[in-house]
């Protein structure tokens, strides 16, 4: 059986950049989740003016999400070269 | 040294390695996730522009005097699927609102030695004096019925929902 060898620094530094980008996706997430439940909750109350506001920013959020996930995606491919 | 190709190493051939979620399908799964956020943001803002301003009528509800102090008197209002309550508080005030709790919509009850709704589903409380949320989980006010007098009758001429 081979031995486990610590994993070499590219691959390292790769791990970290995608663990910092998937903190960023999570902690994005749970702002749009606040977003959705409070303008659901503001909906309910009769003030509609929030939903536009509300819908640019969760459309900003998801999108920068996606290119946080494409960064992941370069990282992976790049790291397992 | 030669490595595997990626798809090779992402789909494992052994059914012990599936249970394992990487990195990437993990973000990917953040992802969709968000997008489904998203969806119901927009889902809100085409409801929002959709749902046209409702138009109150006026409906007679109750007599004036039909009410004791501390009593009640359920109804429908503006629609047969919208339960509200009229309470007489004292001797010369009567006050209605929608009977659904803002939580969860459970039916609310009065409590006449508190001057308080009460939601015995999660235990919310409301005051009688202007709907707002004195306890538990509810967020915004009881919609408050709006009353006018005309002669005996008591009409309800629409709802104030609350707030600002």
């Amino acid at each position: 059986m081979e031995p486990l060898t610590p994993p070499p620094p590219t691959q390292r530094r790769g791990l970290t950049a995608i663990d910092g980008a998937l903190a960023l996706i999570a902690i994005l997430l749970i702002v749009q989740m606040w977003l959705l439940t409070a303008t659901l909750e503001s909906l309910l109350a009769g003030h509609r003016e929030a939903a536009l506001p509300s819908a640019i920013a969760s459309g900003l959020l998801a999108a920068a999400c996606f290119g946080l996930y494409w960064f992941v995606r370069g990282v992976d491919r790049e790291v397992r070269k | 040294m030669r490595r595997d190709p990626l798809w090779r190493e992402e789909i494992s051939i052994f059914s012990a390695d599936e249970k394992y979620v990487n990195r990437r399908q993990f973000a990917k799964f953040l992802v969709l996730t968000s997008i489904g956020m998203f969806v119901g943001n927009l889902w809100i803002l085409v409801k929002s522009w959709l749902t046209k301003a409702p138009a109150y009528p006026l409906r007679a509800i109750a007599k004036i005097g039909e009410i004791p102090v501390g009593g009640v008197k359920l109804f429908s209002y503006p629609t047969s699927a919208d339960p509200c309550i009229l309470v007489r508080t004292a001797e010369n005030e009567l006050v209605a609102y929608s009977q659904k709790c803002t939580h969860l919509s459970c039916a609310v009850y009065y409590v006449h030695q508190t001057h308080q709704f009460e939601c015995p589903c999660h235990q919310g409380y409301f005051s009688a004096k202007d709907g707002r949320v004195l306890q538990g989980p509810p967020q915004r006010p009881l919609p408050r019925i709006l009353l006018q007098q005309r002669g005996d009758d008591l009409i309800a001429a629409g709802i104030d929902l609350g707030e600002a």
